[in-house]
């Protein structure tokens, strides 16, 4: 049922249809509204769970680990301090290959402290084997998390779904909720493989020696290589389903015939979009490709659709400090290097903490490669706030 | 004698915590780790902490379990323990004891947080503490249980704060058992995880379990010197039922403090010559005042 409603409410209302068995979340701003939804959808006895109201984010995670341990279908979020809190148990769930859901709200990371949108907090623990998925709006960010169930329970990896703080957790757009009977056939109840159970006694979490450990290293990365095929599965099965295109792998937008390629991911995208309309009114070929799946990287599926551009550009919400861009640098390094030296693959930082990203500050990165590429340029960027001392 | 009272004092034998485990000899920790599933039984879920006792029970491909074990991090099995409840709640499955349990550095340190969570949401869960007094997996640095006086490898010249009195932390939540003991007395160890495991509810039960090489004594004097903590007063045994302490063990003969310190590497150099130095009289003064306010 189309409903206008805020994405917190959207995401809430489809995890509840998606029946967790345990819900457990500490509130952190910009997340707070999705816990807050869901707690009032448990209380109300909409939702036949267990609602844990934890002390810390680390215990939030370490309560979904051990309820997936023994068998349950379980959910969190978090944001920026909140997901860093829980980074020990982020790398722990995916080691011992449990199923759960994690929605990151993305925020800005301390210090200076920021409640404000970037991606930051999300590439934190990108190689901390969790699937990554990145929503676009709203619509994209609850269909999501139906495919982020079903993509974890197949693949037993943990899966966090990634949606700009603010930007769409506080943002009011009409929203598709499927039925719950719509739900139930597409999501079939867990079927858990391994858990602590007195009828099957085993140990799980036992430590490995270095005979052991790089082993379950391999296994794991290649678990999330090969749920390349369960997430564009999922993704097309949920296109024949409800009727619209979610999730998959990569996007593309006028992209065929473009002269510049802008790669991007999260709700930016839709700017991107409104930028691209406007330049080809005026007669100018600017195409996009959209990050859906961050981890696992489409690195074929980049190669395959960018292989011919010569002018690609990244813009991105994040930064590795003393590197540069985050997915600027996994796009460079989705060529093989031998090939098109003369390809240009520049690379602006944008949105840091909240700052808007314009039309006019897209447009002005668009004319500025297309005169010469761009190693990296912060877009926005207050130079007058910045003291010759500081730097 | 009624059944329910021959139950509870009947000491339990059944290798659920089983042989093969790599512990060192004389390792308090192992003892009461066996004393503890043994009297659970099989219908029992331990979640564990890195640490000794997941080091020497756990490496992979040789468990010695018997009883299902999950161990994910240091400071979280409180947190794991409250989750699988909730599972178990949630998917309508049990009665099921679940058993968190960690060292005194996990416990006291870097757990508390999660542990004073699990007790103020009141999840039915016993939660047991393995007391050596030092971070004995990592090479016995000090923690907050480590005794006034002792040597560890972080206070070289002698740990210079009192123990954290855990217990009454945990019966100030307002938790239903909590209780002490130690692995010399296997019967009353023993009546206590089955009386905490009959109470709905978080129980914390705090057990000494000296370490022969932190503490630096004989293996084969482990449980000589868990009577003399007891003895001397330096390990009050007694249970918080309720809010109330009760059943406090009385010592038939007060021992003083030298006796069991003597026997202990870890606290050697309080002696000059075999002269006690002023931390002596310390240590006897904490003791003097356990005796006094639990009356022992």
């Amino acid at each position: 049922m189309l409903k206008q409603i805020e994405g917190s409410q959207a995401v809430a209302d489809v995890v509840a249809l998606c029946r967790p068995n345990v819900i457990s979340a500490y509130p952190i701003t910009p997340q707070t509204h999705i816990v807050e939804d869901l707690s009032v959808i448990v209380g109300q006895g909409k939702l036949d769970a267990e609602f844990i109201n934890v002390e810390s984010e680390f215990s939030a995670a370490s309560v979904v680990l051990g309820a997936s341990a023994a068998g349950a279908r379980t959910y969190t979020a978090t944001s920026s301090q909140g997901l860093l809190l829980m980074a020990e148990v982020i790398y722990c769930i995916a080691g011992m290959r449990l199923p759960i859901v994690l929605t990151c709200a993305n925020r800005a990371i301390s210090a200076p402290l920021s409640i404000w949108n970037d991606q930051q907090d999300s590439m934190a623990v990108r190689d901390a084997g969790w699937i990554q998925l990145f929503a676009e709006d709203n619509q994209e960010a609850a269909d999501l998390h139906i495919q982020a169930y079903k993509i974890a329970e197949q693949t037993f990896l943990p899966v966090m779904v990634c949606m700009d703080g603010f930007i769409l957790t506080h943002a009011f757009e009409p929203v598709d909720i499927p039925e719950q009977k719509e739900i139930d056939d597409f999501l079939p109840p867990f079927k858990p493989r391994h858990i602590v159970d007195p009828r099957w006694p085993r140990g799980i979490g036992l430590y490995a020696d270095p005979r052991f450990y790089m082993e379950t290293r391999y296994i794991l990365h290649r678990a999330m290589e090969k749920s390349e095929k369960t997430i564009k599965e999922v993704s097309a099965n949920f296109a024949k389903t409800f009727g619209r295109d979610s999730g998959g792998f990569i996007k593309t937008y006028k992209l065929k015939e473009a002269d510049v390629a802008i790669v991007s991911m999260g709700s930016v995208v839709g700017t991107i979009k409104d930028l691209i309309d406007q330049l080809e009114e005026e007669g100018k070929k600017v195409g996009l490709l959209q990050i859906c799946s961050y981890r696992p990287f489409p690195r074929q599926e980049i190669y395959n659709v960018l292989k011919d551009k010569m002018n690609i550009v990244v813009l991105e919400k994040c930064i590795s400090l003393g590197r540069g861009g985050i997915l600027a640098s996994d796009i460079r390094w989705s060529f093989p290097r031998a090939e098109k030296k003369d390809r240009n693959i520049s690379s602006f930082i944008a949105g840091l903490g909240g700052r808007n990203i314009t039309v006019d500050d897209l447009r002005y990165m668009v004319e500025r490669v297309e005169k010469e590429p761009v190693e990296l340029e912060f877009l926005g960027l207050k130079k007058e706030l910045i003291a010759d001392k500081d730097l | 004698m009624n059944e329910k009272a021959e139950e509870l004092d009947r000491v339990e034998k059944k290798d659920l915590f089983g042989s093969g485990h790599r512990a060192c000899g004389g390792c308090g920790q192992a003892l009461a780790a066996r004393l503890v599933h043994d009297a659970a039984g099989e219908n029992t879920i331990a979640c564990v902490a890195t640490g000794c006792l997941e080091v020497f029970s756990s490496p992979y491909p040789d468990p010695c379990w018997r009883i299902p074990f999950l161990h994910s991090l240091f400071e979280n099995p409180a947190a794991v323990a409250s989750g699988v409840e909730a599972a178990y709640k949630a998917l309508k499955k049990g009665p099921v004891n679940i058993i968190a349990q960690a060292g005194d550095g996990s416990t006291a340190d870097i757990g508390f947080q999660c542990i004073s969570g699990m007790f103020e949401r009141g999840h039915n869960v016993l939660y047991v503490c393995y007391d050596n007094e030092a971070y004995m997996n990592t090479g016995v640095q000090r923690s907050s249980f480590t005794p006034y006086g002792a040597w560890t490898s972080t206070t070289p010249m002698g740990n210079k704060t009192r123990k954290k009195n855990l217990p009454l932390i945990a019966a100030d939540h307002g938790i239903p058992y909590v209780a002490t003991a130690t692995v010399d007395d296997f019967r009353d160890l023993q009546r206590k995880v089955k009386t905490a495991l009959s109470i709905e509810g978080p129980k914390y039960i705090h057990i000494l379990v000296p370490c022969p090489l932190g503490w630096g004594h004989p293996g084969e004097l482990t449980v000589k010197i868990c009577r003399l903590a007891k003895d001397t007063g330096l390990f009050p045994i007694f249970e918080i039922i309720d809010g109330k302490v009760t059943n406090v063990k009385k010592i038939p003969v007060k021992v003083p403090v030298e006796e069991y310190l003597k026997l202990q590497g870890r606290f050697r150099f309080l002696f000059k010559k075999g002269v006690p130095t002023e931390e002596v009289a310390e240590i006897q003064r904490i003791a003097n005042q356990n005796i006094e306010r639990f009356n022992l």
